[in-house]
């Protein structure tokens, strides 16, 4: 492609370029400049070029870079018109001085430091939204609160029926795990019957409020920070909070209600679904009777049992429900920011549930329960 | 706090930006902005792309703290009110954001209803019937019971701004009315503003870089430059384009193209 005659380097594109062939390499060009006494001027010879696109102005862009750093006068006649006229377009607009960002490695310490920073920038947020969530509440509480009742309605129907369906069929199986796990073993000491027994205690302290938890996270608490986040996108919240509305009220309060009575509700569900679950297993696998297996049960749980899953169901659902508001309401002003706020949004929510289950598990122990 | 001052003739402003900082962290996006808007004016916020025309506009409804600098409306300093004070001066202003900013779980009445209902004594039907002449006035009779999503972007735009009237405000802020809409209805959302500074006797201050709107509609603006980072001119767009000194907004009101003197 390259020849050289007395001191001007003629390029001669020939047949046809395009993208897909691949944009050939400028280094040739640079190493003929390289070697010493070539090169005067450079021309192009186009005369064989049957069809051209970006490709070829690319390479030449390229080129002409390297005629400007050497001094070298570049001879634009032999290239087509278009290539002519696309290639001074490229160039007409010198370079913006300090557009181009500086791409520096950060070293470790600085990496460190900025993302101690970040997180105590967002601890403070974190901080600041728990307050003023705080004081929304006082304001309901003394029915100060203005949102709208068929929101809340709306809300109530979300999380709550119509999240039946895949609590119904994750605490079932969940249900169904813990007694084929407790079956395999207690049937090594005849114990087969203590299976109720595994399966109610455990759903009902734990694994209940828990699933539910986790799966209102992955569905609520994603959907609740998706909807806030494009409304920030279209800014409604903006014309909320212009029009004396506060999103806080008008937006969060209804969700973290809206939680806090479905929550329970699921949980005490989810219960008693795992429970059939176990049934299912101790009646099919164990040979047990339903009514001994039920009878085992209600022996085996306690009131302080129930209530105590109940309401650390309720305290997830208000965790839930303040991270995908929270997560929303940060979100910034793309569609690709929503995704990463409903995404962010469930990490948090998942995250609060297993932190605030240890806490639980270490105040329950101390208080007896 | 010592108020604003008077203007020449007398009159008081409206609305005075006082040396105003507009900042993101560190990042100073404009410095020192000052200007007075007057009763019935209106007002272009102009500038190229990326100038804060818009951000300029989110610090004046208080979406946005200013770095530095205050705000007033009339005598009253807006960026330093207590909340409360706050309150009862935004709801004096109507804004119509960008992209329309229509609460979309919300109808069309619903939206206008919503601000009726919250600072109004009206019952139902009579809000129902305020919300209606509002849509009438935008010409959205008989789209009450529209969801925002089930209308087009240049009737969302004409919602936005029935809900911005809602409350008869003293003060309508546009941002980018013309933004996505055809000429013709961009051109007949201009005359709907000019119509309803004339009818309302509100102030009106619009962002934009529409140049045929800039000229039809303004009276008074101010010109952002993002290099120099502050206002370069200021005044009545049509005597900015004869004579301001600053060959950079001439170009600018006159799409680039060559002077001929």
């Amino acid at each position: 492609m390259i020849q050289a005659q007395d001191g001007t380097l003629v390029i001669r594109l020939r047949g046809t370029w395009s993208l897909k062939a691949g944009i050939p390499s400028a280094v040739d060009v640079q190493n003929r400049f390289a070697s010493p006494g070539m090169s005067k001027r450079i021309a192009f010879d186009s005369r064989e070029l049957t069809s051209w696109d970006s490709s070829v102005l690319t390479f030449l862009v390229e080129v002409s870079e390297l005629c400007r750093q050497r001094g070298i006068p570049m001879d634009r006649e032999g290239l087509p018109a278009g290539v002519r006229k696309l290639l001074a377009l490229a160039e007409a607009v010198p370079e913006r001085k300090g557009a181009r960002r500086e791409v520096t490695e950060a070293s470790f310490l600085d990496r460190v430091g900025t993302s101690a920073l970040g997180l105590a920038g967002s601890s403070k947020e974190i901080l600041g939204f728990l307050g003023e969530m705080t004081v929304t509440f006082f304001a309901l509480v003394r029915l100060k609160a203005r949102y709208r009742a068929s929101d809340l309605f709306l809300l109530i129907q979300q999380c709550g029926a119509q999240a039946l369906p895949i609590v119904t069929l994750i605490s079932f199986l969940v249900g169904v795990i813990l007694a084929f796990v407790g079956a395999v073993q207690l049937k090594q000491f005849g114990a087969q019957i203590f299976v109720a027994d595994l399966v109610g205690i455990a759903m009902m302290r734990e694994m209940g409020a828990m699933m539910t938890g986790i799966i209102m996270a992955g569905r609520t608490g994603a959907a609740f920070a998706a909807q806030l986040g494009t409304m920030k996108v279209t800014q409604e919240v903006d014309a909320l909070t212009t029009a004396g509305f506060s999103p806080l009220e008008f937006l969060v309060l209804p969700r973290v209600i809206a939680l806090i009575l479905m929550m329970p509700l699921l949980c005490l569900y989810a219960n008693f679904v795992g429970v059939i679950g176990g049934a299912v297993i101790g009646v099919g696998m164990l040979d047990l009777s339903w009514t001994t297996y039920f009878n085992q049960t209600a022996n085996a749980i306690s009131l302080t049992d129930l209530s105590g899953g109940v309401f650390k169901a309720t305290v997830y659902g208000v965790l839930i429900a303040l991270s995908g508001c929270l997560r929303g309401l940060q979100c910034g002003n793309s569609s690709s920011a929503v995704g990463d706020a409903a995404t962010s949004a469930v990490v948090t929510g998942i995250v609060a549930i297993v932190m605030a289950c240890g806490i639980f598990a270490v105040v329950f122990y101390i208080l007896g329960i | 706090m010592v108020g604003p001052a008077p203007t020449h003739n007398g009159v008081k402003p409206h609305i005075t930006v006082r040396d105003l900082t507009m900042a993101f962290g560190s990042f100073v996006l404009m410095h020192d902005l000052s200007f007075a808007v007057n009763h019935g004016d209106v007002f272009i916020i102009m500038g190229g792309s990326g100038s804060g025309k818009s951000t300029l506009l989110r610090h004046m409804i208080g979406l946005i703290e200013p770095a530095k600098g205050d705000i007033f409306y009339g005598d009253q300093n807006f960026t330093k009110a207590e909340p409360e004070q706050r309150q009862e001066l935004l709801r004096r202003m109507g804004v119509l954001f960008q992209t329309g900013g229509l609460w979309s779980s919300m109808t069309l009445a619903e939206n206008i209803g919503m601000l009726l209902e919250e600072y109004t004594d009206l019952n139902a039907t009579e809000i129902r019937e305020v919300a209606s002449l509002k849509l009438a006035l935008v010409g959205l009779k008989g789209f009450e019971d529209y969801y925002p999503s089930q209308i087009s972007g240049g009737m969302q735009k004409r919602a936005g701004l029935a809900r911005a009237m809602a409350l008869d405000p003293e003060v309508l802020f546009f941002d980018e009315p013309s933004a996505g809409l055809d000429p013709i209805s961009s051109r007949l959302l201009d005359e709907l503003i000019l119509e309803l500074r004339d009818s309302l006797g509100a102030t009106v201050v619009v962002v934009t870089h529409e140049l045929a709107s800039i000229f039809t509609i303004g009276n008074n603006s101010v010109f952002l430059d993002p290099d120099a980072k502050t206002m370069t001119a200021s005044g009545d767009p049509k005597e900015l384009l004869a004579h301001c000194p600053d060959p950079k907004v001439r170009a600018f009101l006159r799409r680039g193209e060559k002077e001929n003197i």
